[in-house]
């Protein structure tokens, strides 16, 4: 094949590539489409791998071949061992190495030019700096969110005086040698200090941000990893990297603005809110009061003879594996004719659709599930709100108190239920750190114990109480 | 400024806008699976990775860095993707059954 008709092949693959990657989201709108949209992502990704492969520049293939092997060999068990309350960890992961590569190609790029003495200035470098900068951040980013998600480092946000100060300047100081190496070559100690404090801002970033905001944080790194991807394409003169990198920066930054708007919470208040940390006093004040907990048996007695129920799921949910056993409930109340529906908040877990993905895993009818503004009007006719693992989103003090972290944030009104059932581990407070004044009130029933044994056990006492 | 870079900024203009609007419209039901999918398509830096990694002129350096940004690309991509089709596979049972 001579060089023309080669450009010919892989061009046309780039195109084909680009347009498959873009109807790949289009079609993830749709549950009914969400397959064919996924499927349409592969085809993407593999037209851009192959026809990267078949371009004249690239001329030696062993090694790569061996490097996909073991990429491969990684990454299916990752996908597949994971149990699916992993999904947000997951994502977190797989996306640091995504980062990781984009970072990695970049110095890779500096090094080629330098090496051969003749290094990269001008706007070139602009994307490179853009490239690695982005890329070495969210890698760290990536890997502290994951880590906090499976509570490897401590969920709680860590913040000390002047933090944003030290952060603000690091990443000034990141940026400087940037600016000094597109302006001019710079010596051989640049890039790698440039490398080091990207490195380091990414772990300092994640730092004073709580386990609960880790998702939209998720989202906003996908987002990066994005424009990483698209600075690597004007570094290359490669469009296709610029359409999908940019498409997928653009996607991940509206999804973690729609998350924040669940929450009611701003940008920078997620990155520098360190949301969670001021109200230890206040939790210290109200766990002395007393609340009412009951059995299983109460609770089967309860659910029982209800007419309607509003199960309200929650992170919870997610770790104990309850939603087997929930399905079984369902089930048994069903068929002694109670109403069971379920509310599902949008942040409701560790990230919006989360609940929904679970309950679907456990077969419980979608027509079953509410989102929050539906449903919120019916809590008031409910016999009994049953939560099962969820805390902050059920919080009236979002509604009332001024002085809460939370204060704004919309939540569901199980409190307007006539009984209010919550199981629950213990006392502790959720991902927010706040004391719940929902566990105080007189018609709140506490439920001790794991949510998956607990719900079981309701199962069980059930027939019992006809 | 060179046509190439040009044309590539128009690029990038057109294509902020329709990544928002391509997601604006999403329902929550398939946010997570949505989040998974654009994480499997930020593996796109596996193009860049083999380019580095498979170059006749690169420097050792560059290329062993290369061959691990594959070898990285490549794990983001088939996590990513087969996460999503892991999740989405529970929805269709779902549909199925009704």
């Amino acid at each position: 094949m001579n060089e023309a008709a080669q450009s010919g092949v892989w061009q046309a693959a780039y195109i084909i590539a680009a347009l498959s990657i873009v109807l790949s989201i289009k079609w993830l709108n749709s549950p009914v489409t969400a397959r064919r949209g996924v499927l349409s992502g592969e085809i993407g990704m593999l037209f851009a791998v192959v026809g990267t492969l078949l371009r004249h520049d690239v001329v030696e293939y062993q090694w790569i071949l061996i490097s996909f092997g073991i990429g491969a060999a990684i990454g299916a068990p990752l996908a597949y061992l994971m149990p699916m309350t992993s999904v947000p960890q997951l994502t977190a992961l797989s996306h640091a190495f995504g980062a990781f590569a984009a970072a990695l190609v970049g110095t890779a790029e500096y090094y080629k030019s330098a090496l051969a003495g003749n290094a990269i200035t001008g706007a070139t470098m602009v994307a490179l700096v853009v490239e690695t900068l982005l890329g070495y951040l969210t890698f760290t980013a990536s890997i502290m969110a994951f880590g906090k998600l499976q509570e490897i480092v401590p969920t709680r946000p860590m913040t000390y005086k002047g933090q944003n100060f030290v952060n603000l300047t690091l990443f000034a100081f990141a940026l400087a040698l940037g600016a000094w190496m597109i302006i001019e070559p710079a010596p051989s100690w640049v890039f790698p200090a440039f490398t080091g404090l990207s490195l380091l801002f990414g772990v300092l970033l994640i730092l004073p941000i709580g386990g609960g905001d880790m998702p939209t944080v998720i989202a906003l790194l996908n987002s990066y990893a994005g424009a990483a991807c698209a600075a690597m394409g004007f570094v290359f003169g490669n469009r296709l990297l610029i359409i999908a990198g940019a498409v997928n920066a653009s996607s991940g930054f509206i999804l973690s603005v729609i998350m924040c708007k669940a929450m009611n919470r701003s940008f920078t208040n997620v990155l520098f809110g360190a949301f969670g940390q001021v109200q230890e006093g206040a939790a210290a004040q109200t766990s002395q009061k007393p609340v009412r907990s009951a059995t299983p048996e109460d609770a089967a007695q309860i659910l029982g003879s209800a007419r309607k129920v509003i199960v309200v799921p929650g992170y919870g949910m997610a770790v104990a594996q309850a939603q087997h056993k929930l399905r079984e409930l369902t089930d048994a109340l069903v068929k002694r004719g109670v109403d069971v529906e379920f509310a599902i908040h949008p942040v409701a877990g560790r990230m919006p659709g989360h609940m929904n993905v679970l309950l679907a895993e456990a077969d419980i009818p979608y027509d079953r599930l509410h989102e929050m503004e539906d449903i919120n009007q019916d809590f008031s006719e409910a016999d009994v709100a049953l939560v099962i693992g969820a805390n902050d989103v059920v919080n009236p003090a979002a509604r009332h108190d001024k002085n809460s972290p939370i204060y704004g944030m919309p939540i569901l009104d199980v409190d307007k239920a006539h009984t209010v059932m919550v199981i629950k581990r213990s006392m502790n407070p959720g991902f927010a750190g706040i004391d719940n004044e929902l566990y105080y009130m007189d018609r709140t029933l506490m439920l001790f114990g794991d949510a998956k044994s607990f719900v079981g056990e309701i199962v069980k006492e059930l027939p019992a109480t006809a | 400024m060179s046509n190439e870079l040009e044309v590539s900024l128009y690029i990038l203009l057109l294509a902020v806008p329709l990544g928002l609007e391509l997601v604006r419209r999403v329902s929550p039901l398939l946010h997570t699976p949505l989040m998974s999918l654009t994480n499997a398509i930020s593996a796109i830096s596996v193009v860049g990775a083999i380019l580095i990694a498979g170059a006749g002129d690169t420097p050792a350096l560059s290329k062993v860095l290369g061959c691990i940004a594959v070898t990285s690309s490549t794990i983001n991509i088939v996590s990513g993707f087969l996460i999503t089709d892991r999740m989405l596979k529970m929805f269709r049972k779902k549909e199925g059954a009704k």
